[in-house]
C-alpha cells in the first residue's frame, strides 16, 4: 500500500506534463489562424483582430483533455479485462436473422410513422430532407459499392456519372418534353455508356492512380458543364425541370391534379412521399440487383478480382470485361440517382457535382465496410442523417448565443468523423461478409482474411 | 514568339509553386506509398498562415523594409505550417500505418475536408486580398508594341525556388537524415535494423515537406496576392499531376514535372481557351498514367507474384 502513494503521484507528474506540452501543442496549431482572424475594415482593406479568449477557451480544453485522459480513461482501460469471444449468443443471431426485414418494414412504414408523429405540415421536412435525402447516397453508396466494394476499383469521380444523370434527364424532359418514366432508363444507359468510355483508358490502371484519375476525369465533366453554356447554362444551372407525374396525373393543385383526382385535399406532401417512395424503390432495385448478380458468373469475377487481379487473368478471366461490366453497372445506377435528384430538385448546377460529393459517397461506402450493404446503408444514415441533424440542434443556440449556427460546422465534423471512423475501424462498421459460395457449413469470413483495396 | 517568351517566363513561375507542392507528395509516396490527399490543403493553409504573419509584421511591428518582412513571413509560414503537417501525420496517418491500403487515402480525404473546412469557419468564407507586396519589373525588349517583362515578383520567386531546392538537395544527399530517408524509402524493416528511427524519420519527410508546401503558399500570396479557403484542391490535383509526370517518388522528377505543368497550363490559356486550362492539366495526368505510368524519371514498377 505504501508503494501506491509516491507511483500516483509520480504519474500525476507525468500527466500534467503531458497535459502541458498538449496544451503548448494547440497553442502552437491554433495561434495563427484561431488567435488571428484576417477581416476588411470600412475602407475594404485587409486588417488582423485578436480573438485572445477563443484560443485561450481551446488550448484549455486540449489540455485539460489530456490531463482528463491521464488521470481517468487510461486507468480505466488499463484495468480494462478482455474477454475471449465466445459462440455468438442466440439472441444476436435472432436479431441479425430478423434485422433486414424489419429495416426494409420501418423505411416502407415511415411516412406514416412521420405524418402520424409530426401531421400533415410538420412531415414535409422530415420525409425530404431526412428520408429522400439519406435514400438518395443510399442508393449512390450501393452503386459505387459495386464498383469499390465487390470489383475492387477505386473510383474517386463517381459523382461524374450522377451528373450525367441528372443533366440527361434535365435537358431531355425541357427539350423534348419526354416524361421522367421513359428518360429514367435512357439516363442510366447514357450514364453507363460514359462508365464505359472512362473506363477503357483507365483499365491498366490499379489502386491509389486509378483513384486519381477517376477524379481528374469527374473533375473534367464539371468543369465542362461549367464552361459549355450553350448547352447546360453554365454556373446558372438549370431551373424549371419536370417534375415525374404519378403514372400522368401531375401533383398539382389544378382539376387534373392528383389530389383532386383522389379526392384529397391538395397538400404538397403526396409529392414528397411520392418521391420518397420512388427513390424507395430505385434503392431496393440496386440492392437486388447487386445481390443476384454476386451470384452470377460476372459477379464472381469481380470478386475474383478484388482479391487478386493476376490470379484472376491466370484463370482465364477477362479482366477488360469484368472492369468495364463493374463501371457500367455502377455507373447505371449513378445515372438514375441522377435523375431522381433532377426531378426532385427542378433545378440542378454544377455546384451540386463537386468533388466533396464523390468523396461523401466514397466515404460511406468505406466506412460501411466495403461489400457490405448493410453496412452501407448505415453509413449513409449516420453521415447523412448525422450532417442533416446538424441543422435541428436549435437548443445550441441558448448554450453559445443567438448568432451560433450548427450548420457550418457540418462539414467540418464529416471530415473530423472520416477520420476517427478509419482510426477506430478502419474496415469500416461492417467488416465481415458472407460469402457467395458456400461448401457444407457456412462461415462468416472475419476481416483480416479479406484484403480489398489491391485493385 | 513575344507572346510565347512572356508565357514561358509566367509558365515558369507557375511551374516553380507546383513543383515545391509536388515534393511533398512525390516524398511522402516515396516513404510510406500514401497519396496524401490533404497536402493541397497543407499548402492552403500555409497561404493563410502566411497572410496572418504579413499583416502581424506589417501593421502590428511596422517593418516597412520589404526584403525583410518577406524573408519573416517565409519563415513564421515553414514553421507554423510544418507544426501543422506534424501533427496531422501524428494524428490521422500514423495510427494507420499497417492497415489496409485505403485507410491512410480515406483519413486524407476526410483530413482535407476538415482544413477547409477550418479555414472557412476561423477565416470566413470571402477571398482575402492584400495590397501588392512586391511591385515594379524589368522590361527584357519590346517587339511590335509588345513588352516582355519579368517582374520582380517572379524573380523573387525563381530565386527563392533555386535556393530552396539547393537547401533541400543538400538534406536529401548529404545529411544523416536524407540517409534515413532514404533507407526508409527502399525497406523500412531493414532500416530499422540497422537503427534508423523510422517514426522520427516519416514525421520529418511531413515537416519537409510542409515547410516547402510553406514556401510554395507564401509564394502564391505574394504573386497573386489573394487567397481563399478553397485554393487548397485545384493546385493540390495540379501539383500531383506534376509529381506523377515527373515519375512518382523521384525528387527531381516533381520539380521538372512541376514546370511542365506550369508551362502547359499558361501556353494552354494564352494559345487556346482559358477556361479549360484546368482540363489541359488533368488530361496531362491521365495521359500519362495511361501511357506513361513510371513518369519521365520514375523507375518502372515491377509486379511480382
Amino acid at each position: 500500500m505504501a508503494d501506491d502513494a509516491p507511483a500516483s503521484r509520480v504519474d500525476t507528474v507525468r500527466a500534467l506534463k503531458d497535459a502541458a506540452t498538449i496544451a503548448l501543442l494547440a497553442f502552437g496549431l491554433f495561434l495563427p489562424l484561431v488567435g488571428f482572424q484576417t477581416t476588411t475594415n470600412v475602407r475594404n482593406d485587409l486588417i488582423l483582430t485578436t480573438r485572445w479568449p477563443l484560443l485561450f477557451a481551446v488550448v484549455a480544453v486540449a489540455g485539460f483533455g489530456r490531463l482528463a485522459y491521464s488521470l481517468v480513461v487510461e486507468p480505466w482501460l488499463g484495468q480494462r479485462t478482455f474477454r475471449t469471444p465466445g459462440p455468438t449468443p442466440a439472441w444476436r443471431l435472432q436479431v441479425s436473422k430478423w434485422f433486414v426485414p424489419f429495416a426494409i418494414g420501418f423505411v416502407v412504414a415511415y411516412p406514416a410513422i412521420v405524418v402520424a408523429a409530426s401531421g400533415f405540415r410538420g412531415a414535409v421536412k422530415w420525409i425530404d430532407n431526412f428520408g429522400i435525402q439519406i435514400l438518395i447516397y443510399v442508393m449512390l453508396g450501393w452503386g459505387l459499392n459495386i464498383v469499390v466494394g465487390l470489383a475492387g476499383l477505386l473510383d474517386l469521380g463517381y459523382v461524374a456519372f450522377y451528373a450525367v444523370g441528372a443533366y440527361s434527364y434535365a435537358l431531355l424532359a425541357k427539350t423534348f418534353g419526354f416524361s421522367f418514366w421513359i428518360l429514367l432508363p435512357l439516363a442510366g444507359t447514357l450514364a453507363s455508356f460514359w462508365g464505359i468510355l472512362l473506363g477503357f483508358p483507365v483499365l491498366r490502371l490499379r489502386g491509389d492512380y486509378l483513384a486519381i484519375v477517376t477524379l481528374a476525369f469527374g473533375e473534367i465533366i464539371r468543369i465542362v458543364l461549367i464552361n459549355w453554356v450553350d448547352l447546360t447554362n453554365g454556373y446558372a444551372g438549370i431551373t424549371g425541370i419536370p417534375r415525374p407525374t404519378f403514372f400522368g396525373i401531375p401533383f398539382n393543385a389544378d382539376d387534373d391534379g392528383f389530389a383532386a383526382v383522389f379526392g384529397l385535399e391538395f397538400s404538397p406532401i403526396y409529392r414528397t412521399i411520392f418521391l420518397y417512395y420512388l427513390i424507395l424503390a430505385l434503392a431496393l432495385l440496386t440492392a437486388f440487383v447487386t445481390i443476384r448478380l454476386r451470384r452470377l458468373p460476372v459477379g464472381r469475377a469481380w470478386e475474383a478480382l478484388r482479391e487478386d487481379e493476376i490470379a484472376c487473368r491466370s484463370l482465364g478471366i477477362n479482366t477488360t470485361n469484368t472492369k468495364l461490366t463493374a463501371f457500367a453497372m455502377g455507373a447505371m445506377f449513378a445515372g438514375f440517382a441522377g435523375s431522381f435528384f433532377a426531378a426532385r430538385q427542378g433545378f440542378i448546377s454544377p455546384d451540386s457535382f463537386t468533388f466533396l460529393e464523390s468523396a461523401t459517397i466514397l466515404s460511406i461506402v468505406v466506412l460501411g465496410g466495403m461489400g457490405s450493404q448493410i453496412g452501407v446503408a448505415i453509413a449513409a444514415i449516420v453521415m447523412i442523417g448525422g450532417t442533416e441533424i446538424m441543422r435541428e440542434l436549435d437548443f445550441l443556440k441558448l448554450i453559445f448565443g443567438a448568432t451560433f449556427d450548427p450548420t457550418q460546422y457540418r462539414m467540418l465534423l464529416f471530415g473530423l468523423a472520416m477520420v476517427l471512423i478509419m482510426i477506430w475501424r478502419p474496415r469500416g462498421l461492417i467488416a465481415t461478409r458472407d460469402p457467395s459460395v458456400v461448401l457444407k457449413e457456412r462461415k462468416v469470413i472475419g476481416a483480416d482474411l479479406v484484403k480489398e483495396g489491391h485493385g | 514568339m513575344e507572346v510565347f517568351l512572356q508565357q514561358l517566363i509566367n509558365g515558369i513561375t507557375l511551374g516553380s509553386i507546383y513543383g515545391l507542392i509536388a515534393i511533398g507528395y512525390t516524398m511522402v509516396f516515396g516513404i510510406i506509398g500514401m497519396v496524401n490527399f490533404a497536402h493541397g490543403d497543407v499548402f492552403m493553409v500555409s497561404a493563410f498562415i502566411a497572410l496572418v504573419a504579413f499583416l502581424l509584421i506589417v501593421s502590428f511591428l511596422g517593418i516597412s523594409s520589404i526584403a525583410l518582412a518577406l524573408f519573416l513571413v517565409l519563415i513564421v509560414a515553414m514553421l507554423f505550417t510544418s507544426l501543422v503537417n506534424w501533427t496531422i501525420e501524428r494524428l490521422a496517418y500514423r495510427p494507420l500505418r499497417g492497415s489496409f491500403r485505403l485507410a491512410p487515402l480515406i483519413s486524407a480525404i476526410g483530413m482535407s475536408i476538415f482544413l477547409s473546412n477550418f479555414v472557412q469557419l476561423t477565416q470566413g468564407p470571402r477571398n482575402k486580398s492584400i495590397p501588392p507586396m512586391v511591385q515594379g519589373e524589368f522590361v527584357l525588349f519590346t517587339k511590335n508594341d509588345y513588352p516582355v517583362t519579368l517582374s520582380h515578383k517572379q524573380l523573387i520567386i525563381w530565386a527563392v525556388t533555386a535556393v530552396l531546392l539547393a537547401c533541400f538537395w543538400y538534406l536529401v544527399t548529404k545529411t544523416r537524415l536524407g540517409r534515413a530517408q532514404r533507407a526508409c524509402e527502399q525497406d523500412q524493416k531493414m532500416a530499422a535494423l540497422v537503427g534508423v528511427d523510422v517514426d522520427r524519420t516519416i514525421s520529418m519527410t511531413f515537416v519537409i515537406a510542409a515547410a516547402l508546401a510553406a514556401v510554395a503558399g507564401t509564394m502564391y500570396l505574394m504573386y497573386y496576392g489573394v487567397v481563399s479557403f478553397s485554393d487548397g484542391f485545384i493546385p493540390g490535383v495540379k501539383a500531383f499531376t506534376a509529381a506523377v509526370l515527373g515519375g512518382i517518388g523521384s525528387l527531381p522528377g516533381a520539380v521538372v514535372g512541376g514546370i511542365l505543368i506550369g508551362l502547359i497550363e499558361t501556353m494552354w490559356s494564352a494559345y487556346f481557351s482559358i477556361d479549360y486550362k484546368d482540363v489541359a492539366a488533368f488530361s496531362v495526368l491521365a495521359i500519362t498514367l495511361i501511357f506513361l505510368p513510371q513518369g519521365l524519371f520514375g523507375r518502372p514498377d515491377v509486379e511480382k507474384v
